[in-house]
């Protein structure tokens, strides 16, 4: 086993776990902080497949800014920040069987697809991935068209938030 | 390859061959120098933090015409360490109700946040952690999880003084943070690369002359991220307290306060890499001589570090809407004209010669803050009118 394995199982294990904690401890403020675990574990596995721009907007994104408002979400709404109630609800078995489906979907798809079972691709030395993801992102035959999209989508997101905060005189 | 040209390689390569001497596998050797050089950086940036301890209190003892500390060893150098026993030997309190685990992480976090920045601080040509090509980015990545940390910090404490103060400092985290991420992406398109090592290579002028109103939205940012005066909304220690460290005693507050000093001189080494031309001058010789450049570096850390106090033992605190006007209202906008004004002027001028592309881009920076200042000065022209017509409508009709 190489050290990359090696240091691929402890992050997935560090993943899984805390994500198991996010969902059963009884604090919201926990889970949250559990959360941002769970997403920087995500980042360490970005960042062993060579993706150093993702993993750094992994924790960016995710940990500056949706956890934390997360975190104010939770302490602005709710007086009491332990969950008392019973953690389960009748429909528990249903949200079980969708989860299998999905994982067992997800996995069934992957398996069928020829690049899972590639070894990653050696990048030479010398490489800018940084300058061949920006390229990219704005060549018309790559990624421009979704990438445009997704900003519009957040554009319609800001001008409604700006929209429901407006003080109207 | 000597000690005088590449000195870290230099003993991490005798390192190595000591260790291999020894009968240790390569990998392992190759590993056990890394971190050796991890601690050893560390350290030293502890150290230097012991030092700063001193530096602020005479600087700011003369900004308010004192002496400050100047008994225990020549000009009251060993009093940092007074300082670490009283602080060490201080009871631990947690307060009842904190939430323990959370309570003793915010700290750790606190301080981590700033020493993982120095990983990526090119010191020299051949002094460097790692060169990541995501410098910039790395950079923010950082002050989220400082931001992290006060918020463990003012929610664990159980004290409403603490949770406010968290409240403030994320509030203001969370907002500057987008002119500063704009401010370093114009060092960006001006290098054509997020490497700190590379953005300093490309400075054959320095980019405080190619983007002035850049180096300036980046201190400003850079102090709000800080949380010191005139943003110290956070302690605010008339209003409430201690802001979010009320409730730490002792050591746990001692890595809170080494943090904020710390990590103002290292805003201080950031603002002279990306935009004063990092290893190269004020001495010169910086390129060739790793020592120099080094020296070079800390210099200039320490000129904007003093700078940074200058202006926090200068100003008076703003009112947390000012603040966030002032943020969204001017400079984010002005930050954002000026990296669409860099980035077409970099087009426009590429390929001209060095002092055309320099004019061009000095004179588009001061043409941005020109408006930007109208702009202002017309809005509060509007302001005061609007008020002086509600104020006096009794005596203009008397008048007629």
């Amino acid at each position: 086993m190489t050290a990359l394995q090696v240091l691929f199982i402890l992050s997935a294990a560090v993943i899984l776990g805390s994500a198991l904690m996010v969902v059963t401890v009884r604090n919201l403020i926990h889970a949250a902080l559990w959360l941002i675990v769970t997403l920087f574990g995500v980042a360490v596995l970005y960042a062993m497949l060579n993706a150093s721009f993702l993993a750094l907007v992994q924790v960016v994104v995710y940990i500056g800014a949706i956890a934390i408002l997360f975190i104010f979400a939770v302490m602005l709404t709710r007086k009491e920040m332990r969950d008392r109630g019973p953690q389960l609800n009748k429909t528990w078995w249903l949200a079980g069987i969708i989860g299998l489906l999905t994982f067992g979907g997800l996995a069934w798809l992957l398996n069928n697809w020829s690049g899972f079972w590639k070894t990653a691709g050696v990048i030479p030395a010398g490489a800018d991935t940084m300058r061949d993801l920006g390229v990219a992102l704005v060549s018309p035959n790559a990624y421009v068209l979704p990438f445009e999209v997704a900003s519009v989508l957040l554009l319609a997101a800001l001008i409604g938030a700006v929209y429901l905060a407006f003080n109207r005189k | 390859m000597t000690l005088w040209n590449n000195p870290t390689n230099f003993i991490a390569d005798w390192l190595r061959g000591v260790f291999s001497g020894w009968g240790m596998a390569e990998g392992l050797a190759v590993i056990l120098v890394t971190l050796i050089g991890i601690v050893v950086m560390a350290s030293l940036v502890m150290l230097l933090d012991i030092f700063l301890v001193w530096v602020e209190r005479k600087v700011v003892a003369r900004f308010q015409d004192r002496l400050g500390p100047n008994r225990v060893g020549p000009f009251g150098l060993i009093q940092p360490f007074a300082d670490i026993i009283k602080l060490i030997i201080k009871e631990d309190i947690t307060p009842d109700g904190a939430d323990k685990v959370v309570y003793n992480l915010a700290p750790l976090l606190s301080l981590m946040s700033v020493i993982i920045l120095w990983a990526i601080i090119p010191l020299a040509p051949v002094i460097f952690g790692v060169d990541l090509n995501v410098g910039a980015l790395y950079l923010i990545a950082a002050g989220a999880i400082g931001t992290l940390s006060i918020i463990m910090a003012g929610w664990s404490s159980n004290n409403k003084y603490a949770l406010i103060g968290a409240f403030r400092q994320v509030a203001a985290m969370v907002s500057y943070e987008i002119p500063m991420v704009v401010a370093l992406l114009i060092p960006t398109i001006l290098a054509g690369t997020m490497g700190m090592k590379g953005i300093v290579d490309a400075q054959s002028i320095w980019f405080v002359i190619l983007s002035p109103l850049g180096a300036l939205i980046f201190l400003i940012s850079a102090i709000a991220e800080l949380g010191r005066t005139p943003f110290d909304l956070n302690e605010a220690e008339s209003e409430i307290v201690a802001g979010f460290h009320i409730e730490y005693t002792g050591m746990k507050f001692g890595l809170f306060y080494a943090g904020e000093l710390l990590h103002a001189f290292t805003f201080g080494t950031f603002l002279g890499i990306l935009f004063f031309g990092g290893w190269n001058g004020p001495l010169p010789w910086g390129g060739q001589y790793p020592l120099i450049g080094a020296l070079n570096v800390v210099i200039k850390g320490l000129f904007f570090y003093w700078v940074i106090m200058w202006i926090k033992y200068t100003l008076m605190r703003i009112r947390i809407d000012h603040m966030l006007a002032f943020n969204w209202k001017f400079l984010t906008p002005v930050a954002f004209v000026l990296l669409m004004v860099t980035a077409l002027m970099d087009k426009l001028l590429a390929g001209t010669a060095p002092w055309i592309y320099g004019m061009g881009m000095f004179l588009a920076n001061i043409l941005v803050g020109w408006l930007a200042l109208e702009a202002a000065r017309a809005y509060a022209r509007r302001q005061r009118l609007a008020k002086e017509a509600l104020a006096q409508p009794a005596t203009q009709a008397a008048h007629h």
